[in-house]
């Protein structure tokens, strides 16, 4: 397996607050990802700092051979990285439709399209006239997800997918994973609800106050280690 | 009858308002950003195609050929590199940076142009009319400047809602960090909108001094008039600068009919409580959304 994104050393941080230390992460092509950790461990601050939101202080990231630091943060989604964000960001003035077509504003080819995404959601269908400010919150997040495959990605990130949804409906996000995974996206997933995340992933990473304290396959995890990488107890 | 003038005339001067309030409405209803220099850009066009038709003895209307692509260019080059760099959460920066360049400009046009009234003479279509009835009569230059208000905004209502860079332009508006996550440069959209409210400036400065006689300190009360037209309609709404305009116009067309002798009662004074009674009664502006000021 070839690495599609390869991440060295990097921190970053917001003014005098470093969230990041020393990241060390490799993700091979069509592989997923999943970045688990509690409240404030960084874990979005990884994700927007690939999406190019939060500037890296130091280290390096390397995707498909480039380094993605240096592509300024409005071009990344062009060269194949798309972030769907924690809480949705839709544009709320515009329909869904829109939305969703905004999301291919660069127009990289590939095989996603507008309705590719409604076979994979077909709870979009009947809205896509609507305005994106009178959804629910699951048919947002369906949109959000739907909007950033419209940008063909090679590396999707998912932050907080699950966040204030019903489970049911988290469920039925989910559902759509290996159909996104089929197409030979490589996905890298931020999530709280560790059992949906070790569900999915190949890999798991923990962090902990900006650093990797876990990583390794669901199978080979225990419990009582993910516990302490989570919480970092070494309580006596 | 002289009342149904009235309105007729005032619609007919709201084109004119409403060319004039689109720049202030596109930059306001985009990126937040209140130019004040937008009066007397309006009045440094018209100065412009002075010289123009002077030094090419051409008709004014031709000299827009010139003045309105260079002024877009100008609008983009200054967003580009001076008032991108103004923008942010805080609105005081451009406020003061526009306010700068409107004086620059007065002055410039003063020491250049001496304080004189000047005109634009577009030949026959300034005096030419249609007579409806006895009392009524539409000038043909009033109709042709409603006709390019209606026409630009139309225009530019189509590119918002039908074309790519207009749904940019709208994602952009809603959430520039998000729409910087679809590979939308923000700062490249601030820059053709710009380009587009200079072009419709320059577009309204030159009718303006077609219309009217102007000098360089006039932009000021331009610029309040374009101002007038936004509230009204509704900040960030195309339609509402039409009508704000048209509103604004009647306004200030019938508030002369009602007393010329009477000073209070003026038109522009009648214009001005119409825009606080919308402030006060419908701070939102008679199209524009709830909530989003």
């Amino acid at each position: 397996m070839t690495p599609i994104l390869e991440v060295r050393d990097l921190a970053a941080g917001y003014g005098d607050f470093q969230a990041l230390f020393g990241i060390d992460l490799r993700v091979d092509e069509q592989e997923t990802v999943a970045v688990i950790g509690a409240n404030g461990a960084g874990k979005t601050t990884l994700l927007h700092t690939l999406a190019g939101l939060v500037p890296a202080t130091a280290g390096s990231a390397r995707f498909a051979g480039e380094d993605l630091l240096a592509v300024p943060h409005h071009r990344r989604v062009g060269r194949g990285v798309a972030l769907v964000p924690e809480g949705r960001h839709l544009f709320p003035s515009l329909t869904v439709e829109e939305n969703l077509l905004v999301g291919a504003h660069t127009r990289r080819p590939g095989r996603w399209d507008r309705d590719r995404v409604i076979e994979v959601f077909p709870l979009i269908e009947p809205l896509m006239s609507r305005p994106a400010d009178v959804l629910s919150g699951g048919e947002r997040q369906a949109v959000a997800i739907g909007r950033a495959l419209m940008a063909n990605p090679r590396l999707l990130l998912f932050d907080e997918v699950s966040l204030g949804l019903a489970p049911v409906v988290v469920k039925g996000l989910y559902a759509a994973l290996p159909t996104i995974i089929g197409e030979g996206t490589t996905v890298l997933i931020v999530e709280q609800d560790i059992g949906q995340a070790l569900a999915v992933a190949d890999r798991v990473i923990c962090l902990l106050e900006g650093r990797i304290s876990l990583e390794g396959t669901p199978a080979d995890l225990e419990r009582s280690q993910i516990t302490a990488a989570y919480f970092g107890s070494e309580r006596p | 009858m002289s009342w149904v003038n009235a309105v007729i005339q005032g619609v007919l001067l709201g084109g004119l308002f409403a060319l004039f309030a689109t720049g202030l409405s596109l930059a306001f209803g985009i990126m937040r950003f209140v130019n004040l220099a937008h009066g007397d850009l309006a009045i440094l066009a018209a100065f412009l195609a002075v010289s123009t038709t002077a030094a090419l003895d051409v008709n004014p209307f031709v000299t827009l050929l010139v003045i309105v692509p260079g002024f877009a260019l100008g609008g983009y080059v200054l967003q580009r590199h001076v008032f991108n760099r103004t923008m942010g959460a805080d609105p005081l920066p451009s406020i003061l940076v526009t306010f700068g360049l409107g004086v620059v400009i007065q002055n410039t046009l003063l020491e250049h142009y001496s304080a004189d009234s000047r005109g634009l003479d577009a030949g026959a279509i300034e005096t030419r009319s249609a007579r409806i009835t006895d009392d009524i009569s539409v000038g043909w230059f009033p109709l042709l400047t409603l006709g390019v208000a209606v026409v630009v905004l139309v225009a530019l209502q189509l590119v918002f809602s039908r074309t790519r860079s207009g749904r940019a332009f709208r994602a952009t508006a809603d959430d520039p960090a998000t729409a910087r996550l679809m590979g939308i440069d923000d700062r490249s959209v601030y820059a053709r909108i710009m380009a587009i409210a200079f072009a419709t400036v320059a577009l309204a400065g030159v009718f303006l001094g077609i219309r009217q006689t102007f000098g360089p300190s006039d932009g000021p009360v331009t610029l309040l008039f374009g101002f007038e037209a936004v509230v009204i309609g509704g900040l960030g709404s195309l339609w509402g600068t039409l009508l704000g305009g048209v509103i604004l116009g009647v306004a200030q067309t019938v508030g002369n009919q009602i007393d010329v002798r009477y000073d209070l009662l003026s038109g522009t004074l009648f214009g001005h409580l119409i825009f606080l009674a919308v402030l006060a009664f419908r701070p939102q502006g008679l199209l524009g959304r709830k909530g989003r000021a």
